[in-house]
């Protein structure tokens, strides 16, 4: 931060007088011409809850959660693996964090991750729409600036405004599948994550001190509705001119903006939590496929992934490629293998996961029968022929996980062709587009100590 | 710096910070602009700005006005005002589900064709309004 003592802000006006930047006059001549109606709307904000207390409190919520929501978007652009080439978007110049590779425990760690991001994305959704009502008379305020800063600092808004309401959106419409806006999710997401992350550093590099002092003075959490009055006339302008008499206090303000978050996370949070699947009222995961062992929910069916039912029958072969040798097997032939069983979850991007029993043979153990038992990679082919994931590469630790597996079974049962029957991959902690479904091909290179 | 402080009107820092902010900013325009999306990568930003400020927040102010038109019982107004909020988020937040939108990528992403939710939301919202009647009859019998 800077070693200038406040104020900070770009607003030096205080109580005394406007201070204009350079060019004086135009700031001057704007703020003396007033286009019609700014006078009608300036004294039409009423509410007398609007200040720099309410909006601070606001802003701290939004303070300790939004960067919980940037770190775990991230992270699951790691998780998809940029080393082996896998993280979309592919080529991101040098705006990206630092990568590693992303392990495979503890096997929640993409559950978690990933159903924080787009949990906590929707649970912000009124806190995000609470602060910007708290300062939108800003918004409508003339002159629209009274100095360079001014205007530099406006559009910084417009960044951040448009970066979270553009993040939201988009990210609503994904895990809803209602692909409306016609662009490559991934892109836009990615750099629009990015254009809200610098613009909300800026905001909160010039506004912390504001936030801070305000909370800091006189606090209003107790404050009934009858005692409700409106906050001195602060220099950023929140408070009203003309404010009316309170019908809501500034704590049922934030009570309300907490219930709805609440509201949002009790419908959201069974797309991730399998016993409480079905609370997920108005989601697509909230919804079971089927009865049954397999009757959780499918990413990606056989049919759209053009896999036949040829494809997959008796005729079907896994070839195994390695430094020594290449091998094909049949279902049979697998199933005779050593059989490992783990209980894994399985986590999409999409926020929505799912707890299973997979049965099936240890990548580790289908490597030592063409080369050594400790690849450094292994790349995984699907029988489906297009689509953007019909191939994934594993790194050493995926693969070497004693859990990671080619699963032939669930829950007891064989794979539904949905599942990716004759044979998927699940590994811990690995996103669910890596789990590859209806595998005809597992080529594993080099060794992974080298 | 006293003259720049003056004439820009904040500290030099805050420029600066800005200008560091607008330079990724741009960076990422510049890098955008040559795919074909772009320009309605830029429409829905700004339009997602336009919707809220312009269309959103004008409509549930108007609400609330008309509201506060019709009664000046304060807790009455706020036993109406929770659950239309509550429902309005839900539908906000929800609206594919709500309205079943979902093309062919809902079909192939979950082997389930989507569904008109419009029900579900509409149960939930009369259940917001039914609680929060009750508790303004109860506020009342107390009173």
């Amino acid at each position: 931060m800077s070693p200038h003592p406040p104020p900070t802000g770009s607003d030096e006006r205080a109580t005394a007088g406007p201070a204009y930047g350079f060019p004086t006059g135009l700031w001057r001549g704007l703020e003396r011409r007033r286009p019609p109606g700014v006078d009608a709307v300036a004294a039409a904000w009423r509410s007398p809850v609007r200040g720099p207390w309410l909006t601070s409190v606001l802003g701290a919520a939004l303070l300790v959660a939004l960067p919980l929501v940037v770190v775990t978007g991230l992270l699951d652009w790691i998780a998809y693996g940029p080393r082996l080439g896998q993280a979309f978007p592919r080529d991101v110049g040098w705006l990206h964090p630092p990568v590693f590779d992303w392990p495979t425990r503890p096997a929640w760690l993409f559950r978690v991750t990933q159903g924080l991001h787009v949990t906590l994305g929707i649970v912000l959704v009124p806190v995000v729409l609470a602060k910007l009502w708290s300062v939108v008379p800003k918004l409508f305020d003339w002159p629209p600036a009274r100095s360079p800063a001014q205007v530099l600092e406006r559009l910084s808004l417009l960044l951040l405004v448009g970066g979270i309401l553009f993040q939201t959106a988009t990210g609503l419409l994904n895990i809803q599948y209602a692909y409306l806006f016609g662009f490559d999710f991934y892109t836009a997401h990615w750099y629009g994550g990015w254009i809200f992350t610098v613009a909300l550093v800026s905001h909160v590099a010039i506004k912390l001190p504001r936030m801070v002092t305000a909370l800091r003075g006189p606090g209003f959490a107790r404050t009934p509705v009858a005692a409700t009055t409106p906050e001195p006339p602060d220099r950023d302008g929140l408070v009203a001119r003309r404010p009316g008499p309170a019908t809501v206090s500034r704590r049922g303000v934030l009570a309300l903006t907490g219930g709805g978050a609440l509201l949002l996370a009790a419908l959201t949070v069974g797309q991730s939590v399998d016993a409480l699947r079905r609370t997920a009222l108005l989601l697509p995961r909230g919804r079971r496929p089927g009865p049954g062992p397999n009757g959780f929910p499918v990413n990606r069916t056989v049919s759209a992934a053009g896999v036949a039912p040829a494809d997959t029958g008796a005729g079907w072969r896994l070839t195994v490629r390695g430094a020594d040798r290449t091998v094909a097997l049949d279902r049979a032939a697998l199933l005779a293998l050593p059989q490992h069983t783990a209980r894994l979850p399985i986590a999409c991007v999409e926020g929505w996961s799912t707890e299973q029993t997979w049965t099936g043979v240890r990548l580790r153990d289908l490597a030592a029968l063409v080369g050594p038992s400790d690849p450094a990679t292994a790349r995984v082919r699907s029988l489906e022929r297009a689509g953007l994931f019909n191939q994934a590469v594993l790194h050493a630790g995926q693969v070497g996980d004693g859990d990671a597996l080619l699963a032939l079974r669930v829950n007891g049962v064989d794979l539904a062709p949905d599942h990716g029957f004759p044979a998927r991959i699940i590994v811990p902690a690995l996103p669910g587009v890596h789990c590859t479904k209806w595998v005809r091909e597992i080529t594993f290179g080099g060794r992974g100590d080298a | 710096m006293r003259d720049l402080r003056r004439g820009y009107g904040a500290a030099p820092w805050h420029l600066l910070l800005l200008l560091g902010c607008f330079a990724v900013a741009g960076w990422i325009a510049l890098r955008l602009a040559g795919e074909a999306s772009a320009p309605r990568m830029l429409l829905w930003f700004l339009g997602a700005v336009v919707a809220h400020d312009l269309v959103l927040f004008p409509l549930y102010a108007v609400a609330d006005r008309g509201l506060r038109a019709v009664t000046a019982d304060r807790v009455l107004v706020n036993h109406l005002r929770v659950p239309a909020l509550g429902a309005g988020l839900l539908f906000l937040v929800y609206l594919p589900g709500v309205l079943g939108l979902g093309d062919g990528t809902y079909v192939a992403a979950t082997g389930l064709t989507p569904r008109v939710l419009v029900g579900r939301w509409l149960a939930v919202s009369a259940g917001l309004f039914a609680v929060s009647a009750a508790g303004y009859a109860l506020r009342r019998r107390r009173r």
